[in-house]
């Protein structure tokens, strides 16, 4: 115990363990980005695909899947959040544009952010979404009212998957929460497109 | 195992220990660190227990008797898990026996750094009061305590408890895993550099290597445990969103992370007690182990794959068909080396002069229970099945017949083998058995109803329940009173073994009881092994 190169060889294999340790604590972290580009490449658990994106597979003609709309508004944010339509029959490979009407019912100008998710979650991979309105912050002045477009296919891949060749139907869910950061936008500003995010509409 | 070949170790040096205070609250001793956490383990046990007598009494019919909150129910639920895991279990299993008899079983005269040893143990007391707050503020609204679960799922652990409740129970974690962190590397070093001259890992006791695996499972699992709750704590109170999906986080990312680490976790709370099953066995079978190598690495094979089956958790949470069928797979692959130690204690006992003495049969029972535990694993290895069984009292039934009756039998099992050389006294053996039968047969009645209630469809974590499944549930309250009358029993076994004058020789069981330890006096003089011991190959004794 006492001699030294005892003490040596205790400290180098409690330095490794240390190092195996923190390693660990350091993936802990790394996960998190990690995970969300996992989610954003493969569409793991729901995340649709921003496209566009190549597709390998032709879509048979006449084939197409019901899309349904579903608008949350999350408690706290004072809004009305609805599709132009419950739903749509989008035949795969093809784009579809769907408008969204969100309105500020609320006495002052607050911020929202949408987040989106499909089910079932396996269609991910195949929901792509070539323009979205989605973690764009956005701040609407009492009674403004926008409207957004969601511009969509899915592809035609999807048969290929035997998770998802028989499904007929799925549904694309919106859910507007209060900004976490959300700054408070003058009223001097220009609303004509300046505010982050709005010219990507 | 080796025999050592040195004796007179212990007989040839001054045997003087330091004042109470400095000896119970500074100690650096591997000895007094251990009895400190069996004592620990006993006390955090008993609060566990409580709070199991009061899930059970208010599961006894249906409707609320107890809890006006149910809230204040899941509290109980919540308290009950994380204080049965983190400082029952782990502290007996790992900090108690483990730094009881790795130094002896290996040859060595402590830990590889006995202050951090100190550290280690109370900073996992220091958790433990940090849990103790948490129940005396504030969580969900209206309710005292976090009912998060022992999984604290966001977003109930988030949105769910805005109190500081949840905070208190995340520092728990922190500091009873940072705790561990430092008591895993102060066993590897040990095992790793300080075994005594001619003992290779190859002729390392069982024990040892079951800390050694469960050490590496330590270092490696509960760091994602560590930062997954700061993540939490950064969600609760900095605004920050990992796991809320307001700000583009995931709440599934919270349960990958978990079950990162809580899969290990189980098989860390379980592989020194098979460790210690053996020993028993071997003793009281009056023969070498059989299959030494083969159980030695299906720990390591156990270690291994339990890395790699998390989301066997998460079947419901939409996995993709392959994904479930992958984890479905290696899931069940655990069962071949874990079928291999079973398999090796039977062959053990198989054709030996078997003794059932107290500790055998912990042992054999702890066998019998686990092997049971070990079957509806399997059953909900499936992910089909698992998705009906999910969260129900079938699951509850499964993991407390591997913890409660796999782990809690085995701690008991220790006991009742080392306390004649941790005390130099004995346990009457009639107490050993009483406890054993009350044990047995109140686990089970206790244990057993809750797999009819499950695949009847009854949730976990409810306070209340239709009337359809009162019967079931009234049986498995009766279990519990039967295993807390054995409680008493084994108090009283201690008791009488502190009033008896009979003292226990070195080796109290004779032959078959070959490792290190019982080479020494009982209890150990204060510093042993001062002079190495050589160990010398012997044909057939390991």
């Amino acid at each position: 115990m006492t001699n030294a190169p005892q003490n040596r060889k205790l400290g180098r294999t409690a330095l490794a363990c240390a190092g195996f340790a923190a390693g660990m604590l350091g993936l802990a972290f790394a996960s998190v980005p990690l995970y969300d580009a996992f989610c954003k490449a493969t569409g793991y658990g729901g995340t649709p695909r921003q496209g566009p994106v190549p597709t390998a597979v032709a879509a048979k003609p006449g084939d197409a899947m019901l899309v349904r709309f579903d608008t949350n508004v999350a408690p706290g944010l004072g809004w009305k959040f609805r599709a132009e339509r419950g739903g749509v029959e989008a035949p795969l490979g093809e784009t579809q544009t769907v408008f969204f009407h969100v309105k500020n019912t609320g006495p002052t100008a607050t911020t929202g952010v949408a987040t989106f998710n499909v089910q079932p979650e396996l269609m991910g991979g195949y929901f792509v979404k070539v323009e979205c309105f989605c973690f764009k912050e956005q701040t609407l002045q009492p009674g403004e009212t926008l409207d957004v477009p969601v511009v969509f296919y899915i592809d035609p891949a999807v048969r290929a998957d035997s998770n998802t060749a028989a499904l007929s139907e799925m549904t694309l869910s919106y859910t507007y929460f209060a900004s976490k950061n959300g700054q408070p936008v003058t009223a001097a500003l220009d609303r004509g497109g300046t505010v982050p995010g709005r010219g990507n509409f | 195992m080796a025999t050592a070949a040195a004796h007179g170790a212990h007989d040839a040096h001054d045997d003087h220990k330091p004042s109470f205070f400095a000896r119970w609250f500074l100690s650096t001793n591997h000895k007094d660190i251990g009895t400190l956490y069996l004592l620990f383990a006993f006390c955090a046990g008993m609060v566990g227990a409580f709070l199991s007598f009061g899930i059970r009494m208010e599961m006894e019919e249906p409707g609320l008797q107890y809890f006006s909150n149910p809230a204040t129910y899941n509290v109980f639920v919540t308290g009950h898990g994380l204080i049965m895991v983190f400082f029952m279990v782990m502290p007996a299993l790992i900090g108690g026996f483990g730094n009881w008899f790795v130094p002896l079983m290996i040859g060595a005269p402590d830990m590889a750094f006995p202050r951090m040893n100190n550290i280690s143990f109370w900073l996992t007391f220091a958790g433990f009061l940090s849990l103790v707050c948490s129940l005396f503020v504030e969580g969900a609204p209206g309710a005292q305590g976090a009912g998060t679960g022992w999984t604290v799922y966001p977003p109930l652990s988030a949105a769910g408890h805005p109190g500081p409740a949840v905070d208190f129970a995340i520092f728990a974690l922190h500091l009873s895993g940072a705790g561990s962190i430092l008591g895993a590397i102060n066993f590897i070093t040990t095992i790793l550099n300080m075994r005594a001259p001619g003992m290779t890992l190859h002729k390392m006791p069982l024990f040892a290597w079951a800390e050694l695996v469960t050490a590496f499972l330590l270092l490696l699992s509960l760091p994602v445990l560590a930062g997954a709750i700061t993540m939490l704590l950064t969600d609760r109170n900095f605004g920050t969103t990992f796991f809320d999906p307001a700000g583009g986080g995931d709440p599934i990312l919270w349960q990958h992370l978990f079950w990162f680490f809580g899969h290990p976790e189980v098989y860390i709370m379980i592989l020194p007690a098979f460790g210690i099953v053996s020993h028993i066995i071997a003793t009281f079978s009056r023969k070498p182990v059989f299959g030494y190598l083969a159980m030695a690495y299906a720990m390591v094979a156990i270690g291994v794959v339990g890395f790699v089956v998390w989301a066997h958790h998460m079947y419901t949470v939409g996995l993709s068909l392959q994904t479930q069928s992958y984890f479905v797979f290696a899931t069940m692959v655990i069962a071949v080396p874990t079928g291999v130690k079973i398999f090796s204690w039977i062959a053990t006992m198989w054709g030996g002069s078997i003794r059932f003495t107290a500790a055998m049969h912990w042992a054999i029972g702890f066998i019998f229970l686990f092997t049971v535990g070990g079957v509806t694993g399997v059953v909900l290895a499936n992910s089909s099945i698992d998705k009906y069984l999910h969260d129900t009292y079938y699951v509850v039934a499964h993991f407390h017949y591997v913890l409660s009756l796999g782990a809690v039998f085995i701690i008991f099992a220790g006991v009742y083998y080392w306390f004649p050389k941790m005390t130099g006294r004995i346990i009457p053996e009639w107490a050993g058995k009483l406890h054993f039968w009350l044990a047995f047969i109140g686990a089970n009645v206790l244990f057993f109803p809750m797999h009819f209630l499950g695949l009847a469809g009854m949730p976990r974590r409810y306070a209340d329940y239709p009337e359809a499944f009162a019967g079931w549930h009234k049986v498995s309250t009766y279990g519990g009173h039967i295993f807390a009358l054995g409680m008493f029993v084994f108090v009283i076994g201690v008791v009488l073994a502190f009033r008896s004058k009979v003292r226990a020789a070195d080796n109290p069981w004779g032959e078959g009881a070959t490792t290190l330890e019982w080479t020494l006096s009982s209890p150990p003089p204060f510093h042993q092994f001062e002079t190495l011991p050589r160990i010398v190959d012997e044909p057939g004794h390991h």
